[in-house]
């Protein structure tokens, strides 16, 4: 294999792909990136690509191949190394066991890891139908904050993502709070509706990534195979989708409210910051709701306590409810909006959380769940 | 251990041995110390010492002597000596630098033996305990010195390291008397035969009596207990003032009405278990752990704390040792928390090895200040009440009242 290729191009597709590797591969040659030159060498483009039978990411490079060919090296180390490369054109080649880099005046030389023990790249699943790439990045992030992390729950650590014809919805939970988007799409023709349960991080990073290159991301699935496939800008991923079940949660959301406040978001996000400075760790900021002020406050005689007033348009009996104050930030941080409105029952039962307008009206289309801390006593 | 130190005259008939026990009727107080106990913990992995002198300390210039096993004392090195004093007497005693965190591991699990027994346990350090064992007696069906006997047992064979017991009507009793009982005994000093215990015994035999007191007593020409204990309180309060005259007043005469004392504020509670038989089988090894977590949180509950971190530690059957810990995203008391946690922990860092001793232990503990978080699933208030009910069964009829039915042997069911 000998092929030329621009540095900030080999550059961006290396490291996207190296994200996607795992820190600590089970096995040295998952760790790799594979660089396919067109093994007949009637192809103009390099492709680098990383699978760890769990995420595949692949992506095409234009090069000038002299020599086409595959070989498999260190990713961590590839990415280390074209970071660093000076700006100028950049020479592969491999020569037995060893690869070559050549960039201006730099040389390195890598061992090569046997291409034959790498695992056959799943092939990206049929087209189930397109969005544009901010919108379908910024709902994924709005929804993977409710994500769990604990792995010992995995349909936990999942998102939901259910196809209703032209209806996407998005949905994660980690039992203490649950995120929901409802947005539309266009399908693919012929699409049956289905439900899929995809590890939230991954879908998050791979959102996040192809989302930012502002195009359109075709969504693919393959269900019968387990695999869920992204695609944009030329970039391509595959992620195996969660064998676990996800808990009913449509039953969870709320049918009535009894009280409703309608506050701006950052006004009382930072006000929840400020408070729970004085709370320690995983303990609650309370909210002491009443006629057009939300008290907040936090802490007790032992720690230092602290409170503050706001301004609020309220509905409803005099209440006091708390929160885990990371939980309510993240939530109103979800929101993407500068008005909140925020609906509940009684102290002990889940709040919600939506975005609103000027005018306090709900904008439609996504929630937050949000289960609140029961108060000792 | 070899046979214990004579005793002084008179003394023997307090030893309480495999043939005879003294009437240990009414001596619910049991004091129990281990012997040379850094020295005894850095023997287990170094059996071959075990007849040489050996030294723990540190090997900075002023390091003071951390414990010395008894053939090192025989030449007169004793604990917080200065190190070179101590290299004076005893030239060719193995030196060993004290290691870190093994002796307060072994502290916790011989202290979790003694919680086992009683819930009054109160740690005077890492290696000396007063239980009050007055109120376990009918549920375990034996006497103090019983319970002497069997912490002796389970220390020795969980620990690999000796203790010795005093048992007696009284807290400062109980402790000399296990002094007297060392190394690797124990003594009981019936109640009725108190005084005659006491009254040989030097004045610095008694609790608060220090090398000045000890100067102004003989100055009043006092010599042993039995002297102060004749000398009128009076007089006692005149020359060491009214407090520590009264007190010695008192302690001479037998009397010592202070209570023990569970330890006040723990940073954890935890739980442990040694198998009899090494054991592989997963379902026994989770059955252990719900049983420990029944245990840890029931203790919780008691103290009226929760904790948000669980740790498990698992001794493997060559003695490698790992703790494994998880923090909650709220503190707890629930014994089913803590056993779910427990488990994942468990079955994460332990393969099929065999396992020699399973623990269960809650850090990050709080009162009631923090609230509980609460999920869409929280069953948690309902479970925690049933814990409560089983608490209460529990202190009325005995820890095997009330169990989750996995653990009942086969032939309870």
């Amino acid at each position: 294999m000998k092929i030329r290729v621009e540095r900030d191009g080999l550059a961006d597709a290396v490291a996207w792909v190296a994200r996607s590797l795992p820190s600590r591969p089970p096995v040295p040659v998952l760790g790799g990136v594979l660089l396919d030159a067109g093994a007949d060498g009637g192809s103009d483009a390099l492709t680098v690509s990383g699978f760890d039978y769990e995420v595949s990411a692949t992506v095409g490079v234009p090069a000038t191949i002299a020599d086409g060919g595959r070989t498999l090296v260190s990713g961590r180390l590839l990415a280390d190394i074209t970071k660093a490369l000076p700006a100028q054109p950049v020479e592969i080649s491999v020569d037995g066991a060893r690869a070559s880099i050549t960039c201006g005046n730099a040389r390195f030389s890598l061992p090569t890891m046997p291409v034959e023990d790498y695992p056959q790249l799943p092939a990206q699943p049929d087209l189930a139908g397109e969005v544009t790439g901010e919108a379908f990045a910024q709902a994924v992030t709005q929804v993977a904050v409710a994500a769990g992390k604990d792995d010992t729950l995995p349909m936990l650590t999942g998102m939901r993502l259910e196809i209703s014809g032209s209806n996407l919805t998005l949905v994660a939970t980690d039992r203490f709070r649950l995120a929901m988007r409802e947005f539309s799409w266009s399908p693919a023709e012929g699409l049956a509706d289905a439900a899929v349960l995809v590890p939230a991080r991954t879908l998050a990073d791979a959102a996040k990534s192809l989302g930012a290159s502002g195009a359109t991301v075709q969504v693919g699935l393959a269900s019968g195979d387990g695999l869920l496939g992204l695609a944009g800008s030329g970039r391509y991923t595959t992620t195996r989708l969660l064998d676990a079940e996800f808990p009913p949660y449509r039953q969870l959301l709320p049918a009535q409210h009894t009280s409703r406040a309608v506050l701006q978001v950052s006004a009382l996000a930072e006000a929840i910051k400020r408070v729970s400075l004085v709370a320690e760790r995983g303990t609650q900021v309370r909210l002491e709701f009443s006629e057009g002020t939300l008290r907040l406050s936090a802490g007790g005689d032992d720690e230092g306590s602290a409170e503050e007033e706001l301004p609020v348009d309220y509905e409803g009996e005099s209440v006091t409810i708390a929160f885990n104050p990371g939980y309510l930030v993240d939530g109103l941080g979800a929101l993407h909006a500068d008005r909140a409105e925020l609906t509940f029952t009684t102290p002990n039962r889940p709040a919600l959380i939506k975005p609103a307008d000027e005018n306090g009206d709900v904008v439609p289309g996504y929630l937050y769940l949000l289960m609140p801390v029961r108060l000792p006593g | 251990m070899g046979r214990n130190a004579a005793l002084p005259a008179g003394f023997e008939r307090f030893r309480a041995s495999g043939e005879s026990t003294p009437d240990d009727t009414g001596c619910g107080v049991l004091h129990v110390d281990m012997d040379a106990f850094f020295a005894a913990v850095e023997l287990r992995s170094r059996p071959e010492l075990v007849d040489r002198p050996v030294v723990v300390a540190g090997a900075g210039p002023r390091s003071v002597v951390l414990s010395a096993n008894y053939p090192a004392r025989r030449y007169g090195v004793r604990s917080a000596m200065p190190v070179g004093a101590a290299r004076r007497l005893c030239p060719q005693a193995v030196w060993i630098p004290p290691s870190r965190g093994a002796y307060s591991e072994v502290s916790r699990g011989v202290m979790a033996i003694f919680r086992d027994l009683t819930p009054l346990v109160e740690p005077l350090s890492l290696d000396e305990a007063f239980l009050d064992v007055s109120g376990a007696l009918r549920r375990l069906g034996t006497t103090p010195a019983g319970i002497g006997a069997l912490i002796r047992e389970r220390v020795a064979a969980e620990h690999g390291i000796t203790c010795s017991v005093g048992v007696a009507g009284a807290k400062f009793v109980a402790k000399l008397a296990s002094g007297m009982a060392k190394p690797d005994g124990m003594l009981v000093v019936p109640v009725a035969q108190t005084l005659t215990f006491l009254h040989p015994l030097p004045l610095s035999a008694l609790w608060g009596v220090g090398k000045k007191t000890e100067e102004n007593l003989r100055r009043l020409g006092l010599d042993t207990i039995a002297d102060v204990a004749k000398t009128p309180p009076d007089r006692l309060r005149r020359s060491l003032g009214t407090a520590l005259g009264e007190h010695l007043h008192a302690l001479a005469n037998g009397l010592d009405d202070r209570a023990v004392v569970p330890e006040s504020e723990d940073k954890s509670i935890g739980a442990e278990h040694t198998f009899d038989v090494d054991q592989h089988d997963r379902a026994l090894l989770h059955r252990e752990l719900l049983r420990l977590a029944e245990r840890v949180a029931a203790t919780l509950r008691a103290k009226g704390v929760r904790g948000r971190t669980v740790s498990i530690k698992v001794r493997f059957a060559d003695f490698r040792t790992i703790t494994r810990a998880r923090t909650l995203l709220s503190a707890t008391d629930v014994a089913r928390e803590l056993h779910t946690t427990a488990v994942a922990l468990l079955d994460e860092a332990a393969s099929g090895a065999a396992v020699r001793l399973l623990g269960v232990r809650v850090e990050g503990l709080s009162t009631g200040e923090g609230g509980e978080q609460l999920s869409f699933d929280t069953p948690a208030p309902r479970w925690r009440e049933a814990e409560i009910a089983a608490d209460v069964a529990r202190s009325k009829f005995g820890a095997a009242a009330i169990r989750p039915a996995s653990l009942l042997s086969p032939d309870e069911g």
